[in-house]
Formats: structure tokens, C-alpha cells, sequence
């Protein structure tokens, strides 16, 4: 449990978004209802595509690790909810010359925000971010070193019950590189929290963390076996790094051993679904036969990704203007 | 004034190093012990020290704290770490070479005792380095460095090139009867790790390195010791399987010693949760198997000392997301509190803890300090063993505030310190 | 204290008649031969599924969510569990018959016209309300009101169903 550094304020209401760690059953399905509401904005037939509950509000992506695709889906989200971004790439610039995080900081909070969208290469900058920042702004991690995603596995888990409905007899398998995937972490916490019945993960000993049944999963180290009636299965990418850093000796060697195929996917269940963080690597992950197939439902994975991100972002700037409205009475 | 003759009475005299545990007295004069019990005929104290309820005890022996000078004032000086020191009750502080620049000369050396002794608070001695700049390529002077007055040689925390490299250093080192001080670590295995591998990392996601990093380098100093005959200290260990292994190699005969930091025996890796830059320490808290054979190994006296590990840091230092913060603690002024928790928490006696402060220490470096014979300099602390006290930062002397016993509640506190005679620190008069 | 029951089902159902021929009256004066009918969640729709079967529009009827549009979401939350908005024809150029089930401050009706705007722009709005009540706290007028009732102060009225449709009122908790 994260201490010192909460997640929510005394009712409850969510003001940072910074791991699954922590946060109870009950306030993740709110995020998911409020995601599900906001999904049926883009098929509304509305001239005006956005909705103006963010309207003057400024939210800042700090990106210190550079990701396009990520950095978009959260521009997007930012601006359907009327807010104005601002983008910032300090991966070229400021740090790079030897400015700390913390002056990195303060001289952004003279440029008045309310919100820092924050993905960093160091496991715990968006905890130290939120500790160290304005009280009045909110901190969205995007991804922080491996330690959490936490809005990648809540558009995941809006996938998962769109697909499945109720999480409590559900199987889910995750493959490839837990030890390095802040994803997966996030994951695990977010089915645990919400109550499935079993999570597994599948991968050779070098790509798994350290006693990872502490984590409360069950460990596979042969796919067919880890896949096995299941009902969701999570490809992670593989980075080329492992391949380097004498983790795997090859792509080839992966896909054999824990490559998707139509044929291995027989072995789960029939109705199964296939998902990935993207962007996928075919032929190392999965084929495009299954990529492209029937169980895969990644291309849902990213438009519930802007609806899981306006839902989050809206209720912690919500949560914000309660507290001003007590201060004020 | 400074007062040349001075009385302590009443107080319970612990010297393991004389298996001393009693109630006496001890008299000073001109920065020497006089005697011990019965004040000699003619001796009238110009000063007398009251010290009943208390312990009096040699003045503690740190065999690694870092003053950060020269090079890194900005982190601490010799004169407010010593200062800091005396109020600890330590008047024995062995600094290690890791300074700026390196203490790989005389000329170092003699700036730093120099800096102490303008400070007049404790003693500070060096070990110096066993490379040139610590670079772990060539060797450094160490001869010369010896006879200059080092305790030893030792390469910091920063590793050897290689295991050829380390072989030299410890041949040549033996030559000269020179003690070598080695952090074991072996830096491949170290990877680019922060904190152990276990199941914090694990769930924080943060790079780990597994406990092999320390086992597999202590196998490899153990067998170069052994086939060098270099006599060999193990500083700051962290794992129950480097006890093991060293006691072992003791018992078949090879020269070892070794030592702990005194937060390894209260911390654990489970301390760092959340991020704690606090407890960002190098060798990493590990687990509390871990903790509880180190505690053992001390209380059986496999390992001799108990030292600070002082690493006081500027607040920006540990102001950073944890991967990026710099590992230590500032650690002088818990060394005598924590060691005395052990006690409390009936892991050893009291005269053997203090053994671990004094004699412990002054064996390993080659020390006739830390001990309470006639003619023997008058280090002597004296504490309160009742006195309930809460570490914070107002009461921390150090310049280096990061510790994570900040607001611990302490049992046992220094009243007075002597140093060569004078009275470097007292409670009362502390503003 | 319990809220009490202020009008059963068929009364209700009578009122709504009213208000349809109401209704009926107010187009023809205006000349407005297709108007199309949107209610707000919750109660509003259920008044306005009437009205609509009532004056024989032929588009369906379009639903409003306002959640978004609130001025005061962070109080009361996104309210998720609040059908979406669902307006199944082109807002363009159309009549607009807006039906509610309360009108007070006016907040609502307010959210409701800026969310009906950013589907696209009407040629007129009519506001049709079930219960009209003192409060307001915005410039908001309803052509069509089905009842104004007096009511002790601070006492609330709502209404309750959709199967049978009740009004109830009593004190806030």
C-alpha cells in the first residue's frame, strides 16, 4: 500500500491517478461507468464532438520519456472535455542540461495548471511529482520506469467487461515481459482489485520478476499450458533491448515459445479475447492472422482508451473543485 | 579554560576490552587515564563529573564515516561532523577515501587530520585508497600511505577493475602487513540496481539486485585472501549467506573480519515501500531473514563492529523520484541509540554491544583506542541508559538531515563526551 | 421525515393531457406544423414519452443526459448510471419541444440548451414542464406548465416511476 501519498481526498473522490495500489473495488468501478458514458459521446451524431465539463481548465502533459501514441490519446481526451493542453517534451530539453525534477517542477507551476499528465523513466516520478507539486493540481501518471499504467489497465478492464460482462469467474493470462512491464503490474492489481477468479502470468524465467507470486498471480512458463480456458489473454510488447541485455536470444525463439497463433489460441476458450497495449509487433507477439482475428479486440482498446482517460481526467478535476467550494463555505 | 584534571564518579564503568563492568570511578589528567577506582594520593580534580545512574564507557570507535571533505562541504565539513560526533559519543571516526580529491596521498591525509584537529572534537583517521583515484586500475602508494598513518586501504564502494587487478592490490597490500577494507559487490550482477530483489521491487517495479551480488564477491575476496594471504575486513555486509560463508572461511583459518551498519540491523527492504528516498541505502535493507542473521552474527561476535555508515547528504540529494536519489543515511547520531535497542530487544548484552562500539572497532583497524587502561588517552563517553529521547531534525547536529529515524523514540543518551581529555560534548550545556 | 405522496398516477396522467393540448394550441399559433420532442433524464422523459404518443410526432423521441453539462458535476458526480444522450434526428433547423419534470433554479434547463446547441442549432426551443416551482436563479421561462403548486418553504417535489408515475414531496435529508 502506497502510504503518504493519497490517491483520493477525505470523501473518497479520486485527485491523483497514480496506481491501482491501493484504490478499492468500489472507486474503480466508478471509473468504469463513468468511461462507459463517455464512450457513446463519439457515436452521438453531435456536430460539437466535445462536451464542456473541463472548460477553462489547463492540463500539461510532461513527457520526460518520449510516446506519441500515448501523448495523443490523452491530448484528445483533454480536449473533448474542453480543457486546453499544453505539451511538453522535456525529454530534449531542460533535464537533458542538468536541470533537477524538482526545479523541473516548480518553474511549471508558475505557469498556472490544473493538471500533470506525467510519464517518466523512473519508477515512482509521478508519486514524487504529486508529493512535490501545488496542492491545487491533480497528477496523472502515464507511466512511470516499470512500476504502473494505471489508465492503460483501466481501458483494459473497460474492454474486458465490455466483452465479459462480470469479472468474478474470469481466467486471465498475461505473456511476455512482466519483470519490465509497468502494464502488467498495473493489470494484475486492477483484475485482483476487481475480483477475478484467477491471473496468470506466462514467460521465461529471465522476463519475470522476482518471486512473482508475491504479486498475486499463478506462473506459467509454457503458453499452451498458462492459455488453457482461459477467457482474456494480454500480449505485452517485447522490447528489442532483451534481446541485448541477454534476456531472450531471439524474436524467433520468442514466437515459438509464446507467439500467438490461431492454432495455439484453440487451447483457450472459445470465446476468448486477445488484447495488447500496442503497438504490436507482428510475428513476435501474435501473427496478423489473430491480430486481425476474431477474439482480437485491440483496435477497442484504443478508442476506450480516450473515454477511460476523459472519465479519470474529469473526476479528479472534479474532486478539485469540491475542495475549493469548501474552503469557500 | 581547559581543565586538565577531572574525576568521573559514581558511574557504571562497561570496557569489554578489560572485561570492566562495575561501579568505580576514573580519573583524568593532562588527556590521559590516570587511574581507575581509587583516586591516586596527591590527584585533586579540577572538575568532577557525577556520573551516577550512567554508563561510562570508552568513546565509541565509527569505523566508516564520511566527512565529505574535502570536495563535497556542501554535503558536510570535517568540523560539523565532528561536532556532530562528540555529541554521539564518538571519539574515533575512520573516514573513507572517497573524497575530493581521493585520499590516494599523504597530502590528503595530513589536510584532514589537520581540519579535525583544528576542530578539536574527535579524532578522524583515514583508510586510504588501494587505486590510484580509485579508479580500480592501478595501485595506489599504499606504502607510503601507511606509513603516513592510514588505517588500511580500501577501494570505497567503487568496484576493482577486475579480479586480476584485485589479486595485485591484495599481494601487494600483504606485503606490508596493510589491512585491506572491501565492500563486496560484484558490479555485473549490480547491474544498475537500487534496492534488493525481492518482493518490493517486484511490486514497485524498481531495478533490483539480487543478494548473488554480494555472495558471489565475498566467494571471490574470500579465495583471494586466502591465496594472498592479505588480511581482509568486510565492510558493511547485508545477507545471512555472506555470514555464512565468511565465518566458514574463519574457521578453515583465513584472516577475515567484518563489519555492519547499525540501520541494516533494525531496516529492512519492506522499509522502502513507497518510495522511500529515506531508506535508499547502499548495500540495499535486504529481508528480514537477512536482518535477523545479522543481528545473530553480531550478538555471537562473528561480527566484531557496528558501525555508522555516515553518509550525510545535501536535501536535494534525496529529492528525487528513488531511482535518482543518492543512497545514505546520516547515521553518527543513531549509531549508540540503535546499537542500545539491540539490548533492549534482548538480542545482547549490554558490555557486548558496547564491545561492538570499542574494542570490537579498535581490533579490526589496529587501534590502542577504544579502551580505559591508565595512560591510555581519555576518550571516555557517558550516557544516561534511562533517558527516553525522539530524534528530530532540531536536535540532529549533523549537516546532513536525511535519516529515516527521524521522530524514532530513543532509549539511552549521550551526556558527555570526552575527547583527549577535554570535555568536547555535555547535555546541559547544549543550547 | 418520509416524503409524502402529493398526486397519484391518474392524476398525473390527466395533467400531461393538459399540457398536450396546450401544446397543441401553442404550435398552431406559431405556425409550427414538425416539431420533434426531446426530454431530460429521468423524469423528463417520462413525461415526454406521453406528450410524444400525445401530439403524434413522427421522429422518435430524443433523450438528454445533461451529466456533462452541469454546472456543478464535481457535487454530484458524473451520474453514470444515467442513460447517455440520444438524439435520433438532425437538430438543424428543427422545433424544438424541451419537456421536463421540474423546473426551479433553472440550471437544468440551461445545461439542456447548451448540449441540444452542440448537436447543432435550432430553428426555436419551447420548454414544456411538468411542475413549475419558485427558485429560479437563472433568466428561464416554460412555455407549457402542467402545475404550480404552493409548496412550504424549503419542501422539494419530485417525481417518481416510470411505472406508476407518482409526485412526491417532502423536506431534504
Amino acid at each position: 500500500m502506497m502510504k503518504g501519498n493519497r490517491q483520493t481526498n477525505s470523501k473518497g473522490q479520486l485527485k491523483h491517478f497514480l496506481s491501482i495500489d491501493g484504490l478499492k473495488r468500489d472507486l474503480l468501478v466508478e471509473i468504469l461507468d463513468n468511461a462507459q458514458s463517455f464512450t457513446s459521446l463519439a457515436t452521438q451524431g453531435r456536430s460539437v464532438k466535445k462536451v464542456p465539463l473541463l472548460r477553462g481548465k489547463t492540463i500539461t502533459n510532461l513527457f520526460f520519456e518520449n510516446s506519441t501514441r500515448t501523448r495523443t490519446t490523452f491530448e484528445l481526451a483533454a480536449k473533448r472535455l474542453s480543457a486546453d493542453v499544453l505539451n511538453l517534451n522535456i525529454s530534449t530539453s531542460a533535464t537533458s542540461k542538468g536541470e533537477s525534477l524538482l526545479d523541473t517542477l516548480h518553474n511549471l507551476e508558475a505557469m498556472y495548471c490544473d493538471m500533470f499528465v506525467v510519464r517518466h523513466a523512473s519508477s515512482g516520478a509521478a508519486h514524487f511529482i504529486a508529493k512535490h507539486c501545488a496542492p491545487h493540481i491533480s497528477v496523472i501518471n502515464a507511466g512511470d520506469g516499470s512500476h504502473s499504467h494505471p489508465t492503460q489497465a483501466m481501458l483494459d478492464m473497460l474492454t474486458i467487461r465490455q466483452h465479459k460482462g462480470d469479472f468474478t469467474p474470469l481466467r486471465v493470462a498475461i505473456v511476455g515481459d512482466i519483470l519490465h512491464s509497468r502494464v502488467a503490474r498495473s493489470q494484475i492489481l486492477a483484475l485482483n482489485t476487481l475480483g477475478v477468479s484467477e491471473v496468470r502470468v506466462i514467460g521465461p524465467r529471465t522476463l519475470l520478476p522476482y518471486d512473482a507470486r508475491s504479486l498475486g498471480v499463478h506462473v506459467y512458463h509454457d503458453l499452451i499450458a498458462g492459455i488453457s480456458d482461459v477467457d482474456v489473454i494480454i500480449m505485452l510488447r517485447l522490447q528489442k533491448e532483451r534481446m541485448s541485455g541477454a534476456l531472450l536470444p531471439s524474436e524467433a525463439e520468442y514466437f515459438n515459445l509464446y507467439g500467438l497463433t490461431e492454432e495455439k489460441l484453440q487451447h483457450a476458450k472459445d470465446d476468448v479475447i486477445v488484447m495488447h497495449p500496442g503497438p504490436i509487433n507482428r510475428g513476435v507477439e501474435m501473427d496478423s492472422a489473430v491480430a486481425d482475428g476474431e477474439h482480437s479486440v485491440i483496435l477497442e482498446q484504443v478508442s476506450n482508451g480516450i473515454a477511460v482517460r476523459m472519465a479519470i481526467m474529469s473526476m479528479c478535476l472534479g474532486a478539485q473543485q469540491d475542495i475549493d467550494l469548501e474552503v469557500s463555505a | 579554560m581547559t581543565v586538565t584534571s577531572i574525576s568521573i564518579v559514581n558511574g557504571r564503568l562497561i570496557d569489554p576490552a578489560n572485561n570492566i563492568d562495575e561501579v568505580t570511578d576514573i580519573h583524568i589528567s593532562q588527556g590521559e587515564i590516570l587511574a581507575i577506582g581509587e583516586k591516586p594520593s596527591g590527584f585533586e580534580a579540577a572538575q568532577i563529573i557525577d556520573a551516577s545512574d550512567k554508563v561510562v564507557c570508552p568513546g565509541l570507535i565509527d569505523l566508516s564515516a564520511r566527512l565529505r571533505e574535502p570536495g563535497l562541504e556542501y554535503k558536510a565539513t570535517i568540523g560539523s561532523e565532528t561536532r556532530a560526533a562528540a555529541k554521539a559519543g564518538i571519539t574515533t571516526l575512520i573516514c573513507p577515501p572517497d573524497t575530493d580529491p581521493v585520499i590516494d596521498s599523504p597530502a590528503v591525509m595530513e589536510l584532514i587530520r589537520r581540519k579535525a584537529k583544528q576542530s578539536g572534537y574527535a579524532r578522524v583517521l583515514c583508510t586510504a585508497a588501494i587505486s590510484k583515484k580509485l579508479e580500480g586500475k592501478e595501485l595506489s602508494e599504499m606504502a607510503e600511505l601507511a606509513e603516513a598513518g592510514c588505517v588500511g586501504v580500501s577501494n570505497a564502494y567503487k568496484p576493482l577493475g577486475n579480479t586480476l587487478i584485485e589479486r595485485r592490490a591484495l599481494e601487494y597490500a600483504s606485503t606490508f602487513g596493510i589491512k585491506v577494507f572491501l565492500k563486496a559487490e560484484d558490479r555485473h550482477l549490480r547491474n544498475d540496481g537500487c534496492i534488493h530483489e525481492g518482493i518490493i521491487a517486484s511490486r514497485l517495479g524498481l531495478p533490483g539486485f539480487p543478494e548473488a551480488a554480494e555472495t558471489v564477491a565475498v566467494a571471490r575476496d574470500i579465495t583471494l585472501a586466502e591465496s594472498t594471504g592479505a588480511s581482509l575486513h568486510f565492510q558493511r555486509l547485508s545477507t545471512a549467506k555472506s555470514v555464512n560463508k565468511i565465518n566458514r572461511a574463519r574457521h578453515d583459518g583465513i584472516a577475515l573480519s567484518m563489519d555492519v551498519a547499525a540501520h541494516q540491523l533494525h531496516l529492512t527492504e519492506m522499509d522502502t515501500d513507497g518510495f522511500n528516498t529515506a531508506c535508499h541505502v547502499d548495500p540495499p535493507l535486504r529481508t528480514l531473514r537477512d536482518r535477523e542473521a545479522l543481528r545473530q552474527a553480531v550478538a555471537k561476535g562473528d561480527i566484531q563492529a557496528i558501525c555508522s555508515d555516515h553518509q550525510p547528504h545535501e536535501p536535494d540529494a534525496k529529492e528525487h523520484p528513488f531511482p535518482d536519489s543518492e543512497p545514505g543515511i546520516s547515521a553518527l547520531e543513531t549509531l549508540l541509540p540503535l546499537t542500545l535497542k539491540l539490548v533492549q530487544e534482548k538480542v545482547m548484552s549490554l558490555p557486548d554491544a558496547l564491545h561492538r562500539l570499542t574494542a570490537g572497532p579498535a581490533e579490526i583497524a589496529g587501534l590502542p583506542y577504544g579502551r580505559l587502561n591508565a595512560g591510555s588517552s581519555a576518550d571516555i563517553c557517558i550516557f544516561d541508559p534511562q533517558a527516553h529521547w525522539i530524534l528530530n531534525e532540531d536536535n540532529l547536529l549533523s549537516q546532513g538531515k536525511n535519516t529515516p529515524f527521524i521522530n524514532w523514540e530513543f532509549t539511552g543518551q549521550v551526556t558527555h563526551t570526552l575527547f583527549e581529555g577535554r570535555i568536547t560534548y555535555s547535555l546541559d550545556n547544549e543550547s | 421525515m418520509k416524503p409524502t405522496e402529493f398526486m397519484q398516477e391518474q392524476a398525473i396522467v390527466d395533467l400531461i393531457d393538459g399540457m398536450a393540448t396546450e401544446l397543441k394550441t401553442r404550435l398552431q399559433q406559431s405556425q409550427i406544423t414538425d416539431p420533434v420532442m426531446i426530454g431530460i433524464h429521468t423524469g423528463g422523459v417520462w413525461v415526454a414519452k406521453q406528450l410524444h404518443h400525445n401530439l403524434q410526432i413522427a421522429e422518435e423521441l430524443g433523450t438528454l443526459n445533461i451529466s456533462f453539462y452541469r454546472d456543478d458535476f464535481s457535487r454530484i458526480g458524473l451520474n453514470p448510471q444515467v442513460e447517455p444522450s440520444n438524439i435520433p434526428f438532425q437538430v438543424e433547423n428543427r422545433h424544438i419541444i424541451l419537456v421536463d419534470d421540474v423546473l426551479q433554479t433553472g440550471r437544468t434547463i440551461r445545461a439542456a440548451m447548451n448540449e441540444i446547441f452542440d448537436f447543432g442549432r435550432p430553428a426555436s426551443i419551447i420548454l414544456a414542464t411538468l411542475i413549475e416551482k419558485d427558485g429560479r436563479e437563472l433568466p428561464i421561462v416554460a412555455d407549457v406548465v402542467g402545475m404550480k403548486p404552493t409548496l412550504k418553504e424549503g419542501d422539494y417535489i419530485s417525481l417518481t416511476g416510470p411505472s406508476p408515475l407518482t409526485l412526491v414531496i417532502g423536506k431534504p435529508s
